[in-house]
């Protein structure tokens, strides 16, 4: 076979390509680099983990898939992450195609641990291209790296780059496109007896299991250094036979009693081998180990300054994603007035008028209006997840969010909830442990998001129309800290049963602060906004034409929209549920708001509008004077003051979004959690309202 | 002594783990092995976690996890 012939096969070969790495190395920038726009997000079947998937135009006839893996440390399969990059390497994740290349970025700054991986993905026998990253900065450090006798040792290709600058992209291209060969030989070595009963181990995985070699030495090393593995499950489904499990506790008692540490034995030889390549590749000439790191944590970290610039960065974020925001949004929603009205103007009214203004181009505006809110928090969030900052703010706030058994990486989400908690559920992607990231997502809607505003403001307006705006302002922060009190205490009560992990883990790396690339800023911003737009906006914009349907027909012949309303669908709704809500003081008009604001929640404010501005009390000009003058058909008035709060905190508690649960079934792959979160709210909504409904009557308030 | 009873700055060499939970293995592959180097950079503005150097990066963790590891001073 001549030269050309293998590196034709090879090329043929290669239509898969993986690119692994440890987290903040840079591996999202390769792969955006590699990828450009042609970028897939979505999330593995039945996990919460996310799967991006691109595609590399090699030349212009070549094209290669590249899935991105969850930046991981290790292979261990200890995290949800871990599992999927594993499954997927090894060609056993069902979506994806086996990886024909692996290109394992690198942080060349931090060698030794990057390393770790590189050797772990080696010993599966895939063929691995190493990108060595970040070498500006290994080289400011003061690091010489031998990138030749790096290569010979590790017996794989290395590419020294600078991704961010799309430095030594074109060699990376190259080598991939010339094909990588798998020639490895493992060089660490554990003890001879350990080696030998990992042999015997390997043996019988093949024998029993039918695993290829590679992989059944992974398993071999997982299996004899975790005492809890195999997990039960897999023995139960049969994966491992219970004679196995018994032939492997023997081979660790028999290991221990020789006095070999099975748990780290591994790790140490993996560790030793490595410090021995990086001593003989990298001259570290230790001139400046990242002293402008160092003297930036001395202000961002320190005891007092640090938590002042924390909280005066995020009282600046929050300023502009409700006020700056409030400018573009108002211009939206003008727009799509402006359109409804036009649209109203051009047509003869009918059915199909009212579904275009009032169901679809309501329901498009009613998704798009949230667009620059989202957009000023993703700008945020990438921004400070791209220098660095990021895992300072998990630094700090760690020690708050671990008294309700939370990890520090939640306060971000949880912030983020207060604009909206489409992004907050989106932004707990950053936690890796499943279950803190669950809990996260489980009472970030109790954050009072924007949406709420509107109606919070409304009902205080009706509660107390005399009081000055300071006062207005406390009630409205008392329905914040409620919400904020309502969260932590759930957290807190998850932890402790539902979602008991063994104990919250908090190993945080503090990576470099390093210069944010403005086009990836840029990038990942809109990355996430489009995803925002293509997950909510669908669902939104069918319930809107739902809602639409719902409080347009069946059709009365009444002129007065508010008894056409009692007689529409939404109406015999609102009056079923009378009963249920009465005891929480509100009536069959309360209801219709109610199940309106499922669409969104501002969506309460236009439903009441319709309900009162145009039925009996038409006259009346503003909404606040409707409640004034609504009231039961006994004549009780209706919007007690003790009917105010109780509606404020029914909203504080519940969760009216639909758009919510959507993301929340996307995130935690199904609709179980979603359903649990909603069933949770509704009861905790509706025991708070209650007991301050009656609770205040018992004590004599109206 | 435990490491998080070792002084802000000083330089120390990891000995053992005591007692082994669910992120010993993890703390272990993150590069908190035997016989390499440690210190305490700084303590966050709460007390706690705190910010450790070691293998050449900054990694935190909570004192319950520094309480796990065996150091001495070098």
């Amino acid at each position: 076979m001549t030269t050309s012939t293998v590196e034709k096969e090879t090329k043929k070969f290669i239509k898969t390509i993986a690119i692994a790495g440890n987290p903040n190395s840079g591996k999202t920038t390769l792969f955006n680099a590699f990828t450009k726009l042609k970028q897939k997000v979505g999330n593995y079947p039945g996990v919460t983990v996310e799967k991006k998937m691109g595609e590399l135009v090699l030349a212009k006839d070549r094209v290669v898939n590249v899935i991105d893996l969850p930046g991981t440390y290790s292979l261990a399969v200890r995290s949800m992450d871990e599992q999927i990059a594993h499954d997927v390497l090894l060609g056993k994740e069902k979506s994806t195609q086996k990886p024909d290349v692996v290109v394992c970025v690198v942080d060349a700054g931090n060698l030794e641990r990057n390393l770790y991986l590189v050797s772990q993905i080696q010993d599966m026998q895939i063929p691995i291209v190493v990108a060595l990253n970040m070498m500006d900065e290994a080289k400011r450090q003061g690091k010489r790296i031998d990138v030749r006798k790096l290569s010979s040792l590790l017996g794989a290709p290395v590419v020294p780059m600078v991704a961010k600058r799309q430095e030594g992209m074109d060699e990376m291209k190259q080598v991939v496109a010339n094909g990588v060969e798998a020639s490895y030989q493992r060089q660490w070595k554990m003890s001879p007896d350990m080696e030998e009963e990992i042999e015997n181990v390997v043996k019988l995985l093949v024998e029993q299991s039918g695993m290829s070699r590679p992989e059944a030495f992974g398993d071999a090393v997982r299996l004899l250094s975790q005492a809890n593995l195999p997990r039960e499950e897999d023995v139960k489904s049969g994966r491992y036979s219970s004679d196995f499990v018994k032939v492997l506790r023997n081979i660790q008692k028999r290991l221990t009693g020789k006095g070999v540490r099975c748990r780290s034995a591994a790790i140490e030889a993996r560790y030793g081998w490595i410090k021995w390549v990086v001593h003989q590749t990298v001259v570290d000439k230790n001139i400046k180990k990242n002293v402008i790191t160092q003297k930036i944590d001395a202000v961002l970290t320190h005891k007092f300054l640090g938590l002042g610039i924390f909280v005066a960065l995020m009282g600046f974020m929050f300023y502009l994603i409700f006020f700056l925001a409030a400018y573009p949004m108002g211009w939206i929603e003008a727009g799509f007035e402006g359109l409804a009205s036009l649209i109203a103007a051009n047509m003869p009214p009918g059915d199909l008028q009212g579904l275009m203004t009032n169901g679809i181009i309501a329901g498009v505006g009613g998704v798009l209006v949230f667009l620059p809110q989202i957009l000023i928090l993703y700008f945020f969030i990438s921004l400070l997840q791209d220098t660095g900052y990021m895992s300072r703010a998990a630094f700090m706030m760690d020690r708050l969010m671990s008294k309700v058994g939370l990890h520090g990486k939640s306060f971000i989400p949880l912030l983020s909830s207060f604009a909206c908690a489409i992004p907050g559920v989106m932004a707990s992607r950053t936690i890796e442990n499943p279950k803190d990231r669950l809990v996260t997502i489980l009472v970030a809607p109790l954050m009072s998001c924007s949406a709420r505003l509107p109606v919070y403001t409304i009902m205080i307006a009706a509660l107390i129309p005399e009081a000055t705006a300071w006062e207005k302002a406390r009630v409205m922060l008392g329905m914040y800290l409620l919400g904020i009190l309502g969260a932590c205490l759930m957290a807190w009560l998850f932890k402790k049963t539902l979602l008991k992990s063994q104990r919250p883990v908090f190993l945080l790396e503090l990576p470099p602060y390093r210069r944010p690339s403005f086009r990836a800023v840029i990038m990942h911003m809109w990355e996430r906004s489009r995803l925002f737009l293509r997950r909510a906006g669908t669902i939104i914009l069918t319930l809107s034409i739902v809602l639409w349907v719902l409080m347009t027909y069946p059709k009365s012949d009444s002129l007065e929209p508010g008894e056409a309303l009692r007689g529409s669908y939404a109406g015999q709704l609102g009056q079923f549920i009378e009963p249920a809500i009465k005891p929480l003081g509100y009536d069959w008009r309360i209801g219709i708001g109610l199940i309106g604001s499922f669409a969104a929640r501002e969506v309460f404010v236009s439903t009441m509008n319709i309900v009162f501005n145009l039925s009996e009390e038409a006259e009346t000009d503003t909404l606040r004077e409707a409640f004034a003058k609504a009231h039961w058909p006994d004549g009780r008035p209706l919007f007690t003051p003790l009917v105010c709060i109780s509606l404020m905190i029914f909203f504080v508690f519940a969760l009216q979004c639909v758009s919510t649960l959507v993301i929340v079934a996307r995130e935690t792959g199904g609709w179980g959690w979603p359903f649990f979160q909603l069933s949770y709210m509704t009861v905790l909504a509706y025991v708070a309202a209650f007991i301050v409904y009656q609770g205040g009557r018992i004590f004599g308030f109206t | 002594m435990l490491l998080f009873e070792l002084e802000l700055g000083q330089l120390a060499e990891i000995v053992c783990f005591v007692g082994e939970t669910a992120v010993t293995q993890r703390m272990e592959e993150m590069g908190l092995i035997p016989g390499e180097e440690v210190k305490i950079v700084r303590y966050a503005p709460l007390g706690d976690p705190m910010e450790i150097e070691i293998k050449g990066y900054h990694l935190s963790l909570r004192r319950d996890e520094a309480a796990q590891i065996k150091v001495k001073r070098k």
